[in-house]
């Protein structure tokens, strides 16, 4: 893979190194590797691809600098894009419940319009974001079918390099759903597999749609999900494939994560085909701890397990990167009036995820008066609807930021 | 067993050392800002640190408790001597920085710097506190007030300050006798930060432009990777207009025209020096507030370092500026209708123009200021 890569954009300072590494092969992997990311840089700085050609046609490159966190005096500054649909109505609550409880926290609201194909207003949330570190997004319609305008929400998972989406499946008190007492953490790799919009049509008639996976993606994920495993004492991961058809795609993927789960032998792991696991999901989903996946399954598994505790609207996704963390509707679709509660639900969590920066108890403690808060709604009132979630955050006026 | 007699020494040091862990954390830079539990943390009323500080520091700390009390305000201070001048009184630097990283929030007054050092030591407590909590960002909003009559009008301008690094890094040696040099410390890392600080202000409070103030002409490397970062930082912030201005030129125009400026982002010493031009220009050091933030905590505090030390006792000083940060403190801490009430109040006491101060023309004490915007608060 290195040297093909090489080959292809080898230039005249790189390849005396590439002789040199194969005389001695311990030093192969540490200078190309390290070669690998300058050229990368040097091409970002460069050349007259977009950020996002880069971001595809080399994988492996990251290209974030990383930039000071915007946390002054303990209040943190967080982009927030409402997005369409009812996103900027569960903004307004969003809002609300934060300044009730006093939660630390200032939005910078960037509105994309959903009918423009106009890139200058996702380029400036993007930049926002970058600059915040952390956002809180209802789903971005993209009208257009036109092959060239992007999904908008794909466009800035890419751009940011948010290589996972996390969706924390619980079950609610007070929510009746077909199943109870789920806990399943959902780990999905959130930047290649089938999501890596390279399709094209080589003979009239015929489409190929490719799926990219790389190993170096692969393992990120499954060393997130290891480590996540590790850190709230989860017992158990399971990889979801279908290394049987797919054998190198996902057979790469599988192998990956098997590497990775030598390396926390305190972890089991074992994995499960793709359709199995749907089945057993209505099943017996019980047996389920922490799932890692690549793309389109996560986006398969996390709306059937959404639905069997209770709907769209309940869960909260959550999408990381090396620097960015992103927060949104769990299965991303333009939600019902019940996803007031959700939008709330990933903001709470928000500061306390938040990746760089140390526990804080100011945030935490307004967190938790939030998720409370939430908890009330849910148990008093058995029909989840927007409008009481208002007067339950009205008392919490009184508790001020602690 | 001989193991356990060889350790026995160590483990009982080990206790000692947790029991005298205070004194022994004096003049560590690294603040442990998770010590501070949640139940210690009242939900009701807010802690405040508050440290008079010298010359009129606590007379005018005195009116705002004052006014405080008055307006009902749910804010407890706890109150630290600290104070360089005057070293047997003050309370350890490690209890302040402590009581103030617990609390989050600070009202200081100003500390009194001598121009020489009893025992050779280079930083001085101002510099010390600043580091300990690493209070890297100095922000002074200077405004013109109504009522204040002064050389300009519509002023409106914050000045944004780097204040850990740059000349104040408190490196000065004699290398030969005769030959003194100061070092001028200037990294990538903090240079980034006060930038991205000054932006992000910029956006958070709906400003136009941000100019970064600089003596890259002469300091090419220093100034220059100061710059260069502003500039960097500049480009994440496309709706935000950028300009730089080399700080002798930036000194002329702020006393010429002084309503061109929006946000200024600077380095340690020029910021010290332009926040107390600017400040002479609206009215003076009783006038102007500022805060100094760290990720963590912020430490409210006149904008201009003036302690007045002349008028101690006099009952002269204008409480003005130490109201005023008070008010953006109870904003900073969630409680904006308090803050409203009080900036209110001074307000309309200084349009008024019946009480005022010596500083601002006026033949009233600082009592009767006090008094009058006591008398003028609106209950929330």
């Amino acid at each position: 893979m290195l040297v093909a890569y090489d080959k292809a954009y080898s230039t005249s300072e790189i390849s005396p190194f590439v002789t040199v590494a194969h005389n001695l092969p311990k030093m192969t992997a540490r200078i190309l590797s390290k070669n690998y990311l300058q050229l990368g840089n040097a091409l970002r700085n460069a050349s007259t691809l977009s950020a996002f050609e880069i971001q595809h046609k080399t994988p492996l490159v990251k290209k974030q600098n990383p930039i000071p966190v915007a946390l002054y005096g303990g209040r943190h500054a967080v982009t927030m894009l409402p997005g369409s649909g009812i996103g900027p109505e569960l903004m307004t609550y969003v809002k609300n419940v934060f300044r009730y409880a006093g939660a630390p926290v200032d939005f910078q609201i960037v509105d994309i319009d959903p009918k423009s194909d106009d890139k200058k207003e996702l380029e400036y949330a993007i930049t926002s974001i970058k600059r915040n570190g952390v956002a809180i997004k209802g789903n971005i319609e993209t009208k257009s079918e036109n092959t060239e305008v992007q999904s908008r929400n794909v466009a800035i998972r890419n751009e940011l390099d948010l290589f996972v989406n996390v969706l924390h499946c619980k079950s609610f008190p007070g929510v009746p759903a077909r199943q109870s007492n789920i806990d399943i953490m959902i780990i999905r790799q959130n930047t290649e597999g089938e999501y890596a919009m390279l399709e094209h049509e080589s003979v009239h008639g015929v489409i190929e749609s490719m799926k990219v996976v790389t190993q170096s993606n692969s393992e990120r994920v499954a060393r997130w999900a290891f480590d996540y495993a590790r850190r709230n004492g989860r017992k158990k991961v399971t990889t979801i494939h279908k290394a049987n058809i797919m054998k190198l795609s996902d057979g790469l993927f599988l192998e990956t994560s098997r590497a990775i789960a030598k390396e926390y032998p305190d972890i089991e792991h074992n994995d499960m085909i793709i359709d199995n696991c749907c089945m057993q999901l209505v099943s017996k989903p019980h047996q389920f701890d922490v799932m890692i996946m690549t793309n389109l399954y996560g986006s398969i598994v996390s709306n059937v397990v959404c639905g069997l505790i209770g709907g769209a609207g309940l869960l909260c996704g959550k999408n990381y990167g090396d620097h960015y963390a992103i927060f949104e509707p769990g299965t991303r679709n333009t939600g019902t009036a019940i996803a007031g509660k959700n939008i709330a639900n990933p903001v709470a969590m928000l500061n306390a995820s938040k990746t760089q920066s140390c526990e804080r108890f100011a945030t935490t403690t307004s967190e938790r008066k939030i998720s409370a808060g939430k908890i009330r709604v849910r148990k008093s009132s058995r029909r989840l609807s927007i409008t009481c979630c208002k007067p339950t955050s009205d008392p919490e006026r009184t508790d001020t930021y602690a | 067993m001989a193991l356990i007699t060889r350790n026995l020494p160590r483990i009982l040091n080990q206790f000692q050392a947790v029991q005298s862990a205070t004194p022994r954390l004096l003049h560590t830079t690294i603040i442990n800002n998770t010590e501070a539990e949640v139940s210690d943390r009242p939900d009701s009323r807010r802690v405040c640190t508050l440290i008079p500080g010298d010359g009129v520091g606590p007379e005018l700390v005195y009116s705002v408790q004052e006014v405080f009390k008055a307006g009902g305000v749910p804010v407890d201070f706890e109150s630290y001597f600290f104070s360089e001048v005057n070293p047997t009184l003050s309370a350890p630097l490690d209890t302040v920085s402590k009581s103030i990283s617990k609390n989050r929030v600070c009202l200081k007054g100003i500390l009194a710097t001598p121009d020489y050092s009893h025992t050779g030591e280079l930083q001085t407590l101002n510099m010390k506190l600043r580091n300990a909590l690493d209070l890297y960002a100095n922000v002074v909003h200077v405004k013109s007030l109504p009522g204040v009559r002064s050389r300009h009008q519509n002023i409106d301008c914050v000045i944004i300050r780097e204040q850990t690094e740059g000349e104040y890094s408190a490196l000065e040696h004699e290398s030969v006798k005769g030959v003194v040099e100061c070092l001028k410390i200037v990294t990538a890392a903090k240079s980034q930060r006060i930038a991205k600080f000054a932006f992000d202000y910029a956006t958070k409070n709906g400003r136009k432009k941000v100019t970064a103030v600089h003596k890259a002409n002469i300091m090419k490397l220093g100034d220059g990777l100061f710059l260069r970062s502003c500039e960097e930082m500049a480009k994440l912030y496309p709706k935000i207009e950028f300009e730089r201005m080399i700080v002798d030129n930036c000194t002329m125009q702020m006393v010429s025209k002084p309503q061109q400026f929006d946000v200024m982002v600077t380095p340690n010493l020029y910021g010290n020096i332009v926040d107390n031009l600017a400040s002479g220009l609206v009215g003076g050091a009783g006038v102007v507030a500022g805060a100094s933030y760290s990720a963590e905590c912020v430490v409210f505090e006149p904008g201009a370092r003036h302690t007045f030390s002349e008028a101690v006792g006099k009952n002269v000083a204008n409480p003005t500026a130490m109201m005023l940060c008070s008010a953006k403190l109870l904003h900073h801490i969630n409680l904006p209708a308090y803050g409203n009430m009080i900036r209110n109040a001074v307000d309309k006491v200084l349009k008024d123009g019946k009480v005022r101060t010596k500083d601002i023309g006026g033949q009233s004490n600082t009592k009767e200021f006090t008094y009058a915007v006591i008398n003028n608060l609106v209950p929330v």
